[in-house]
């Protein structure tokens, strides 16, 4: 072999991976890598939403082994669908998801602008804003109960002072109209810190020339904010909304804690309707025809979303 | 290398038969977290020293008791060794294989089924109800009842007040319709510069709470299940006119007589509602009347107990478990010792002098026995009139149809009690349908 510069730089080249593998090939050693992730995945993902589906055309209860399993088609898919309790916790579920997200991303959004100043304290004060969303949902779900007693709850008694509607004359989580609005309150509590976090990263994304270019255009700043920062905001805000969305819609803990799904069953949210279905009346195959159908749904409507999302981003 | 190796192997051999054995001189009872839970610490004391096995406990709070446990014999875990499981569980137990069917056992080591209340053995231990196999021993008999501040209906101007009003004395309630009037005569009325309310009641959503309330006023109305036992028939037994009646006055209970905020309510909080002066009266299981008597602010003279008023019958809602041991135990020998051990008349004894409610008759049919507590009197009375909750297998679908249809009528407003318990049929002849029943 003639020395030239291309041989020498080929002797100095280490020898690929495979081949210091016992000869195994570059893509074999990939497959090696990716295996265990991929094994798990199918253990804990795609396993068990496979056997979901297959147990949800039987009637199969879990808490009766030994009792024989049926296959019974569609008929858990219809009786699900035609259920009005159903709809009417759909329905819940989509008043609570709503009211939450827009109003999280309003005030969230909101904070993260004035946070988004320079002003003495603001970095205490951002610490102080996401102490909530550090908590843990049972304890808020826990303290709110006390703060919505009607005899000693703090709530009430704000409501009192500021409206002058005695403290002991309602009850937040005991009434039907407004315990869903309690639960809406208590997460945006505990959650508009959280799209705030994700809107000030989006805010101090945007470069400062831009405005500065702005400002030498004559833009006033109503302007700038709607044609600027709105628009450079957007991707981050509507990621907000797409996690806020997917976390709500399986809302369980703080709702549980809260109102347990009353009063009646105002506050009946799929995913506790699911649980109760699945793990208390042990209708296996009735609440994986269920787990389906919210699973379809939340795919579904995260898809169209995604989509959405990206278009905004190639803008 | 095959030295080291022998050593390993040496080692692994021992700590794993070390492991057997401690295994075997280890028992775990689960029960519910209460103060009945913590007597039964105590009296396990003497059964380690008389065995020398050891005893764990896990104890559950009482809203997730029935979740935690039957997910545990649901799934064959091995945490319990011993389960003080609730009355209603006893089908599914039986049924489904998590509990030892113990007849052979209790004959082989002379206890009698007879030496219990008939009541207890009836719900605690029986299944199919009533026949005679024995799934568990009575273990804690428990009824629903009442406790009441004496003090405050003992005051001349509270006395006179009342009298002039309903043209009576103030005094336990005798009926239904009298412990509604009571409540709402202490609805909202200042007592000691303090505005104080009627009656602690049960309306809790999520578990078995209202369920639990309610049968009190139902089962006094004369509430039955079925018309026929055994039969599921339930149209005309379920939601008979005396039943809506009952329930409507659950209601009215409800809406006139109890706290502010009260909506969500169960064991606990009306404990709370009572150890806080908020009210005059409060249900609650008769286990935590020893508890209430002792304590120091509202126990002692300042409170008595009263059994669950009649309207058209006497009757009370069963609490109470009964002691099983579970199939999946690795430790069954130790397991049907214990049981051995706490069917003893003179443990039994004991266990009613620390505060648990013994069935066994050697305590129960004791002519001193109505003297021993304030409430034991009331305690006697109750259990003979006790009902209980469906106990299928199925039971907690019916006990959630049940729950959510009374909710919605009492608190949620929604319908009429007509409307609740001809929806409650249509739910639970649903279950019935899926259980092959019907």
């Amino acid at each position: 072999m003639t020395d030239t510069p291309i041989t020498r730089l080929a002797r100095a080249t280490p020898p690929n991976v495979a081949a210091r593998v016992r000869g195994l090939s570059d893509r074999t050693i990939a497959w090696l890598f990716v295996a265990p992730t991929i094994f798990l995945l199918l253990a804990i993902n795609i396993f068990p939403l496979i056997w979901t589906i297959r147990l949800s055309f039987t009637n199969f209860a879990a808490n009766k082994p030994n009792a024989e399993v049926k296959w019974v088609g569609l008929r858990n898919y219809e009786r699900i669908l035609t259920d009005d309790g159903i709809w009417a916790n759909m329905q819940n579920t989509a008043h609570f998801l709503i009211w939450t997200i827009a109003l999280q991303v309003v005030i969230g959004f909101a904070l993260a602008w004035l946070i988004n100043r320079k002003f003495k304290g603001n970095d205490l004060l951002t610490t102080l804003i996401v102490i909530p969303m550090m908590l843990s949902p049972a304890v808020v779900g826990n303290f709110w109960t006390f703060l919505y007693q009607p005899q000693i709850g703090l709530f009430n008694y704000a409501v009192e002072f500021f409206t002058g509607t005695p403290a002991n004359s309602f009850s937040m989580l005991g009434s039907v109209t407004l315990a869903p609005w309690a639960i809406i309150i208590v997460d945006t509590w505990m959650w508009t810190p959280f799209v705030m976090l994700i809107c000030l990263a989006g805010l101090r994304s945007i470069p400062d020339y831009i405005y500065e270019a702005a400002e030498i255009d004559r833009a006033s700043k109503w302007r700038q904010f709607w044609t600027i920062t709105v628009p450079m905001v957007l991707p981050f805000l509507m990621l907000a909304v797409l996690f806020r969305g997917i976390e709500n819609f399986k809302m369980f803990d703080l709702v549980v804690q809260l109102t347990g799904g009353g009063p009646g069953n105002e506050t009946l949210l799929a995913s506790i309707d699911l649980k109760r279905e699945a793990f208390e009346k042990w209708r296996t195959g009735y609440s994986s025809a269920y787990a389906i159908i919210l699973f379809v749904t939340v795919f579904g409507l995260a898809s169209i979303y995604v989509k959405a999302l990206n278009k905004v981003k190639e803008r | 290398m095959k030295v080291r190796l022998l050593a390993t192997t040496t080692v692994a051999a021992l700590l794993t038969a070390g492991a057997a054995v401690a295994q075997d001189k280890e028992l775990t009872l689960c029960w519910a977290a209460w103060d009945p839970a913590n007597a039964l610490v105590e009296l396990s004391k003497d059964f380690e020293a008389q065995s020398g096995i050891k005893m764990n406990f896990e104890f559950v709070p009482w809203p997730n008791f029935a979740d935690r446990m039957l997910n545990e014999l649901n799934s064959g875990g091995q945490l319990c060794d011993l389960l003080i499981g609730d009355s209603q569980w006893i089908g599914g137990g039986a049924e489904n294989g998590h509990y030892v069917k113990l007849n052979d056992f209790f004959d082989a080591n002379s206890i009698s089924m007879d030496d219990f209340a008939p009541a207890t053995v009836y719900a605690y231990s029986t299944w199919p109800k009533g026949t005679p196999n024995y799934y568990a021993l009575p273990a804690m008999g428990d009824a629903n009842g009442w406790f009441y501040r004496k003090d405050w209906f003992a005051r001349p101007e509270i006395q006179a007040d009342f009298k002039a009003k309903y043209g009576r004395d103030l005094a336990e309630p005798k009926t239904q319709k009298e412990l509604l009037e009571i409540a709402q005569f202490f609805q909202g009325r200042d007592i000691d510069g303090k505005k104080v309310y009627g009656a602690s009641i049960f309306t809790e959503r999520g578990s078995e709470g209202i369920t639990m309330g309610a049968t009190g006023a139902l089962y006094a109305w004369g509430f039955k299940y079925e018309n026929t036992p055994g039969k599921y028939d339930m149209e005309g037994a379920v939601n008979s006119p005396a039943a809506v009646e009952a329930l409507e006055f659950y209601k009215e209970l409800y809406k006139t007589g109890t706290p502010p905020g009260y909506d969500n309510a169960y064991m606990e909080q009306s404990l709370d509602a009572f150890k806080s002066g908020q009210v005059a009266m409060a249900m609650n299981w008769f286990a935590f009347f020893p508890g209430l008597y002792a304590d120091p602010t509202t126990g002692g003279d300042k409170i008595d107990f009263f059994v669950n008023p009649a309207q058209n019958v006497a009757a009370s809602t069963l609490g109470g478990q009964g002691i099983s041991v579970v199939s999946y135990t690795d430790n069954m020998d130790g397991a049907l010792e214990y049981v051995k051990w706490f069917a003893n008349p003179e443990v039994q004894k004991k266990w009613w002098s620390m505060g648990g409610y013994s069935c066994h008759k050697a305590v129960l049919d004791d002519p001193n026995f109505v003297n021993t507590a304030p409430f034991a009197g009331d305690f006697l009375e109750a259990m003979g009139g006790v009902q209980d909750f469906w106990q299928e297998p199925a039971y907690a679908s019916l006990l959630l149809a049940m729950q959510e249809r009374i909710h919605n009528f009492v608190v949620a407003d929604q319908g009429t009690a007509q409307e609740a318990l001809d929806g409650l049929i249509a739910d639970w002849t649903e279950v019935f349908e899926d259980e092959g029943k019907l």
